[in-house]
């Protein structure tokens, strides 16, 4: 067989050839000591402290010290049943949704690691991750979509407070009228993923969220246009201009933490019961739908 | 054990053949590529073959080897034309398993090194692929497309042929300073193209760690898929800054038009593959492969720690000095084969 032999010329027209450029590439190498069975495993000090989750430590301390005003004067968020989280081990916490651009969720995440002294990872759309610069910080401060695994992996192996809104886009794209009306909780999967994962589910119920950016008209046509879930028109847009968009109203936020619930399905199953998942997703979403209802009858105003 | 390498003159296909070579358990170690070795062997044959391998039903049939390396999968589109990549990927594996699995051959272990790139990179994914995971969106490059296709062939293989041994290693992306990838290439420049407005998490193995995990799975029995990927995620803009570099960022939309001048200038090769990765990232589950027993020599931060002091002492010696070793049959030939040369039974 030829030794040095070059492409044909039929191998050189359809392709079949590295390009020059890939010969020329190859590095030398450089003599380095060899690592053996023995020798310990090499590691480097990191300048950051952004986790596997993409949160980081100190983006969030920086966060809370510009959010506290706004969670203590702005919305004087206020805890009841605060005994019922969980001071380790993981916990999936569970919550109604609501505000066009969402309230809730930094007055949760802001509360517990406050008074708490733990992270929570908030899981949320998709859509975040899309977005730059946004998505970014989103992530640096705590944010991580929600996908099945990602929930589990947070749960069971790292033990961590996460947050969900079971709801999703159809909470927080509802209109006023239909306020503290939850809506479908999804297809049950989150009561899945606790179960599989062997961590309670801690109800809680959130007042104030509905009327800090409240939905008076949508689009569905426009919001198709831009690809986003819902196109809302919000009454702080309607009364601030542009700067309601990024402006809420200082509701007064109460939130009651209900007791956890506990689960006697083995966790790692394969998979779950189907019915039982619908009836335990029933009997959070009722449990919340509830709360929400007394809390309400006991609110004298909306603002204090 | 009698072991073939394929794409012996790779930086893995070498790499495997050196370690190989130095194992006694080791009798023959049979290497094949289109081109010569790049690096020094010492008793390696090299088998000289076409891309798309199709002389390697008599090679195995000659050399009577049990075990397969199988190195020579393109990932980084940079190097080749689609062409090519199709016909190494593809037509090459086909190849390849059709020799291993004929009715008579004496192949058991076939060790494949396939990437991370079969998992894509979307804001779908999780943050942690699992080996069982399933991609979130359909492939929409040739590297991708072609190592799905290989896996797809792989998976028929090991069920059609239950007495060989498949072990399918992903690897996630390579940093070390010997090996010219896409990434390592993008961290020599004076500064670092990323996508503005995104920090991707991401996961490298080192290249001593790549090379460890392919002789493992010579040594063990290990069927199934493996993710190989060190310890730890970092954000592109801490890597950047562990190596010393500033960034510059392309614009998150029509990135791929505003890469394609950079390209033609030869200023920076960016892969199709890099928009989805230099967004969203990607981390792999390494714990199935670390209880099989393998251990990595480096964590994510010592691989790019490692490679940040390889790039120092570049920067003082300088690098790509002429090639020190250059392949001559002739002489090759006289030290394996030649009944002048002592050889010294080890």
């Amino acid at each position: 067989m030829d030794d040095r032999r070059e492409p044909t010329t039929a191998e050189r027209r359809a392709g079949i050839v590295d390009l020059p450029a890939a010969a020329s590439r190859e590095l030398v190498p450089v003599a380095r000591p060899q690592l053996d069975e023995d020798s310990p495993t090499v590691d480097a000090e990191r300048g950051g402290d952004v986790d596997t989750w993409g949160r980081s430590d100190k983006l969030r301390a920086l966060t809370r010290t510009v959010y506290e005003p706004f969670y203590k004067h702005w919305f004087r968020a206020e805890w009841e049943g605060f005994e019922h989280l969980p001071t380790e081990g993981g916990a999936l916490l569970v919550a109604n949704h609501a505000g066009a651009i969402p309230s809730d969720a930094p007055v949760i995440m802001h509360g517990i690691e406050r008074d708490l002294h733990r992270p929570v990872y908030g899981l949320a759309e998709y859509l975040f991750r899309r977005m730059p610069a946004i998505g970014t910080m989103w992530s640096r401060a705590g944010g991580v979509t929600a996908n099945p695994d990602n929930a589990y992996r947070l749960l069971h192996d790292d033990r961590e407070l996460v947050l969900v809104f079971p709801e999703g886009t159809k909470g927080t794209g509802k209109l006023y009228q239909d306020r503290y009306q939850l809506a479908r909780f999804g297809r049950g999967g989150f009561v899945e993923i606790a179960m599989r994962a062997g961590v309670p589910i801690i109800p809680i119920a959130v007042v104030g969220a509905e009327e800090s950016m409240p939905i008076v008209w949508k689009s569905r046509r426009l919001a198709k246009l831009i690809g986003l879930p819902y196109f809302p028109i919000t009454a702080n847009m309607l009364l601030l201009g542009p700067l309601g968009l990024v402006t809420y109203f200082p509701a007064k936020f109460r939130i009651r933490v209900l007791p956890p619930i506990h689960f006697d399905e083995s966790p790692d199953q394969e998979r779950y019961s189907r019915s039982r998942v619908m009836d335990a997703s029933e009997l959070v979403r009722r449990q919340i739908q509830d709360a929400l209802y007394d809390m309400l009858r006991t609110r004298k105003s909306i603002w204090t | 054990m009698r072991v073939l390498v394929t794409g012996l003159s790779t930086f893995w296909g070498g790499r495997a053949a050196q370690s190989l070579e130095a194992r006694p358990d080791v009798e023959v170690v049979v290497g094949l590529d289109t081109r010569e070795p790049r690096v020094p062997l010492e008793r390696t044959e090299f088998v000289r073959a076409d891309s798309s391998y199709s002389i390697l039903q008599r090679i195995v049939q000659a050399t009577d080897v049990d075990t397969v390396v199988h190195t020579h999968l393109v990932v980084d589109s940079t190097r080749v034309s689609g062409r090519a990549l199709h016909e190494t990927n593809v037509i090459g594996t086909m190849n390849l398993l059709a020799a291993a699995g004929a009715p008579d051959s004496p192949v058991r272990n076939v060790i494949v090194k396939s990437s991370g790139y079969v998992y894509g990179a979307g804001s779908r994914d999780p943050y942690l692929f699992r080996e069982e995971a399933k991609r979130t969106s359909p492939p929409h490059t040739n590297v991708e497309r072609s190592l799905l296709e290989v896996e797809a062939f792989l998976r028929d293989f090991a069920a059609d042929n239950p007495h060989i041994t498949v072990t399918l290693l992903r690897f996630t992306n390579v940093l070390g300073d010997q090996l010219d990838t896409p990434f390592s290439q993008a961290l020599r420049l004076p500064v670092v193209p990323e996508i503005l407005g995104f920090d991707p998490r991401l996961q490298f193995v080192h290249e001593d760690d790549v090379v460890a995990a392919l002789m493992y799975a010579t040594t063990h029995d290990l069927p199934g898929v493996f993710n190989v990927a060190a310890d730890g995620l970092l954000p592109w803009s801490e890597i950047c800054s562990m190596v010393g570099k500033r960034r510059v960022a392309l614009p998150p939309l029509f990135t791929n038009a505003a890469a394609e001048p950079l390209r033609l200038l030869r200023v920076v090769n960016l892969p199709p593959e890099w928009l989805d990765l230099l967004r969203f990232g990607r981390g792999m589950d390494n714990r199935r492969f670390k209880e099989a027993g393998f251990r990595y020599r480096y964590t994510m931060a010592g691989t790019v720690e490692a490679f940040a002091r390889g790039l120092r002492l570049e920067k003082t010696i300088g690098t790509k000095a002429a090639p020190s070793y250059k392949y001559e049959r002739e002489v090759e030939d006289f030290f394996r084969h030649s009944p002048a040369v002592v050889r010294h039974e080890s």
